[in-house]
């Protein structure tokens, strides 16, 4: 038990049960669905994370600094559309540019949020909300009704998301959702390993403590606004890929969808806890979920939603909850294990009080 | 304390200037904007929001915020026309459209004031829950030819020239400034959203006030659904989809702030009638829908911007003029 201790944080073991959790939902949905086991499922399933993915690491990044970006459906139906139009006028843009045109839009609406919750001290569900609207209108207006067609398209956009980055087996790893991967495993390695990702937690954990200690706060919400914004660019030339046709509701539903997946994929709400890659699980678990359901015929696919509700509710409820338990039991064993070695300086508190 | 009300005298003096420019400018460009009858059709077109606006007014001044309102409204009115569908006479299928916003407001303050989780996770997963369970019942249909009486309700006059839902506005209108400016229950729901466990220490029933307000906030937004459905004519899955960004908005700009405590229903109404005159307005310049919504976006955020600034740029001037003092007495 100890060395149980000694080796996972609660965090981890959370992941864990995620993942234990998505194991056990497929091997349940393979002796209801024929076929399920195929790899095609994986592909289905993979293919169709990679959006939601890639705006919940940005949402992660929001949400632990203890704000929120409800802008980041339209950020991706704007950039979807306005990077399609012009991709479709010039077809024979590199795409390297065309990413990151995506990105530099996303990550411009991401700085102009940014700017106002950090340096305007606006809350960030004010302006989000604001934004959500106001991005939505200027691509309704610049769009005049039309929509982007997949005729349009440049044929390397068009054949993206059949293509194969590197199969394991008989698994497809295709590359829309290898670009998902790489950001979730980039954004992972920041939060847990370097300064400024250290910060995004100790300022959504205590915000006053963090301002006190001399951490440049403004900057550090600004920046993870920026790229929240930039992801959700991202996200968008991947949804540009995916569907091809995109109208001016593209992208619509999506900020409540990467809120839900990082809530479920153990993000406090509060700010202060989780991480990139338990939002990649909760979104995988959703998605899974979502895939199984349409294929089901036991129950409606119209249950979907329904389920996804309680799901938010339970794992919400279940980290609340337990991991309070959890956490607890840690300080307490730490505490323990620590106490011969601090006493002289608890006493020195006592005497000092 | 002094300071803070100061402001938010500033921002309702803004306001009413606001509504007063709009106000002129609609009068002078449509012939007949000063009439009863346009003002009844300015109220008609999003009475729903505005009667949910009054009681996101309390939860928000509470501390707290509710973004199921509008999944609850499509739910009770795919509910009452689910029961119709399938036989129940419409006075029973709308008793029972109340009966389940009642049970999702008590769901919904189960998780909040019972098991203490934040009531923004608790109500999204309601936005998506809510409404899940409205395609449950209705899938992609669409239900309507719905009585006579039920119809004329939520489209004809009921008392001289005011339709029902209006009528319900208006008496739950006094109800709301009653309640929330002048008893003690809304002195509770001041306290609660300026310091929650302060008011704790203080005798104050925090929980009980909490679930009160969510479930009322539920059962009065199964009303505003049962009127939309009767308005309408007929009830689909997707009803009412998104209302929940206008109502907060309506809110948001009346001058209540998100982190509770203050803002009065005061501001919320004249919020409100700004809206409305603002929407009318822009309809008249030939402006669309997307537009109309942007703008209120922009409106969204300079009304908390606009006092922001202006107190960093008084704060800094301050700080010049003493800075001046010094140097000039040295």
């Amino acid at each position: 038990m100890n060395e149980l201790r000694r080796r996972f944080q609660p965090e981890q073991i959370r992941e864990l049960v995620l993942i234990g959790l998505i194991l056990a939902l497929v091997l349940f949905f393979s002796t209801q669905i024929e076929n399920y086991l195929h790899p095609r499922t994986f592909t289905r399933i993979s293919t169709s994370v990679a959006v939601v993915a890639i705006v919940a690491v940005g949402q992660t990044l929001v949400i632990l600094t203890r704000n929120i970006d409800l802008s980041v459906g339209s950020i991706v139906g704007f950039t979807a559309y306005v990077t399609g139009t012009i991709l479709a006028a010039n077809n024979d843009l590199h795409p390297s540019l065309v990413i990151g045109m995506a990105v530099a839009m996303g990550a411009a609406m991401g700085a102009l949020n940014g700017v106002l919750v950090a340096y305007g001290r606006v809350p960030a569900i004010i302006v989000t909300l604001g934004t959500l609207a106001i991005y939505r209108t200027l691509l309704v207006e610049f769009s005049g009704a039309k929509s982007v067609l997949t005729s349009e398209l440049p044929r390397w956009l068009v054949n993206l998301p059949p293509t194969n980055a590197f199969r394991i087996g008989a698994i497809d790893i295709r590359l829309l959702f290898l670009i998902a991967l790489v950001v979730v495993i980039v954004f992972q390695f920041i939060v847990t390993y370097m300064a400024w990702g250290r910060r995004l937690y100790a300022i959504g954990s205590n915000p006053e403590a963090a301002r006190v200690a001399g951490f440049p706060a403004q900057r550090i919400v600004f920046t993870a606004f920026l790229l929240s914004g930039a992801l959700a660019g991202l996200a968008g030339f991947v949804f540009l890929a995916r569907f091809g046709n995109i109208t001016v509701v593209a992208g619509q539903g999506i900020e409540l969808k990467s809120v839900a997946a990082a809530v479920v994929g153990g993000v406090n709400i509060n700010g202060g806890i989780g991480s990139p890659f338990g939002a990649f699980l909760g979104a995988l678990l959703i998605d899974v979920i979502d895939n199984s359901l349409i294929r089901w015929l036991a129950i409606s696919e119209f249950w979907r939603d329904a389920l996804l509700g309680l799901m938010i509710l339970l794992a919400v409820a279940t980290d609340t909850i337990v991991m309070n338990r959890l956490r607890k039991a840690w300080v307490r064993h730490e505490l323990q294990t620590s106490t011969s070695g601090f006493s002289v300086e608890q006493g020195g508190a006592r005497h000092a009080t | 304390m002094r300071h803070r009300a100061a402001f938010l005298q500033r921002w309702e003096g803004l306001l009413v200037v606001l509504l007063a420019v709009t106000v002129v400018y609609n009068a002078l460009n449509a012939p007949g904007y000063m009439t009863l009858g346009n003002w009844i059709n300015l109220f008609q077109l999003s009475i729903e929001k505005i009667i949910v606006a009054l009681i996101m007014t309390f939860i928000i001044i509470n501390a707290e915020i509710d973004l199921s309102v509008a999944s609850v409204m499509g739910l009770s009115a795919c509910t009452a026309g689910f029961l119709y569908a399938n036989g129940t006479p419409m006075e029973w299928a709308v008793v029972a459209a109340l009966l389940v916003g009642v049970a999702a407001g008590l769901f919904n303050s189960f998780w909040i004031g019972v098991v203490g989780l934040p009531s923004l996770v608790v109500t999204l997963s309601g936005l998506i829950g809510y409404r899940g369970l409205a395609y449950v019942l209705l899938e992609d249909r669409s239900i309507g030819g719905f009585p006579q009486w039920f119809n004329r309700l939520g489209q004809q006059p009921l008392l001289g020239p005011f339709p029902l839902a209006l009528i319900i506005f208006f008496v739950l209108l006094v109800f709301a400034i009653i309640i929330l400016q002048y008893s003690g229950f809304g002195r509770y729901v001041y306290v609660i959203g300026n310091n929650r466990e302060v008011a704790r220490y203080s005798g104050v029933h925090v929980r009980r006030t909490k679930m009160i307000l969510f479930v009322t906030s539920s059962t009065i937004a199964a009303l505003a659904g049962i009127l939309y459905a009767a308005r309408l004519g007929a009830v689909r899955g997707d009803m009412a989809m998104g209302f929940e960004l206008d109502i907060i908005t309506m809110v948001l700009l009346g001058g209540v702030s998100i982190f509770g405590g203050s803002g009065s229903m005061w501001g919320v109404l004249l919020s409100v009638l700004i809206i409305l005159n603002l929407r009318n307005g822009m309809g008249l310049a030939n402006l669309s829908g997307h537009v109309q919504t942007g703008v209120i976006g922009v409106l969204l955020i300079l009304s908390v911007l606009v006092p922001n600034v202006a107190g960093t740029i008084q704060a800094a001037l301050k700080r010049y003029r003493a800075q001046r003092m010094e140097t000039g007495s040295a």
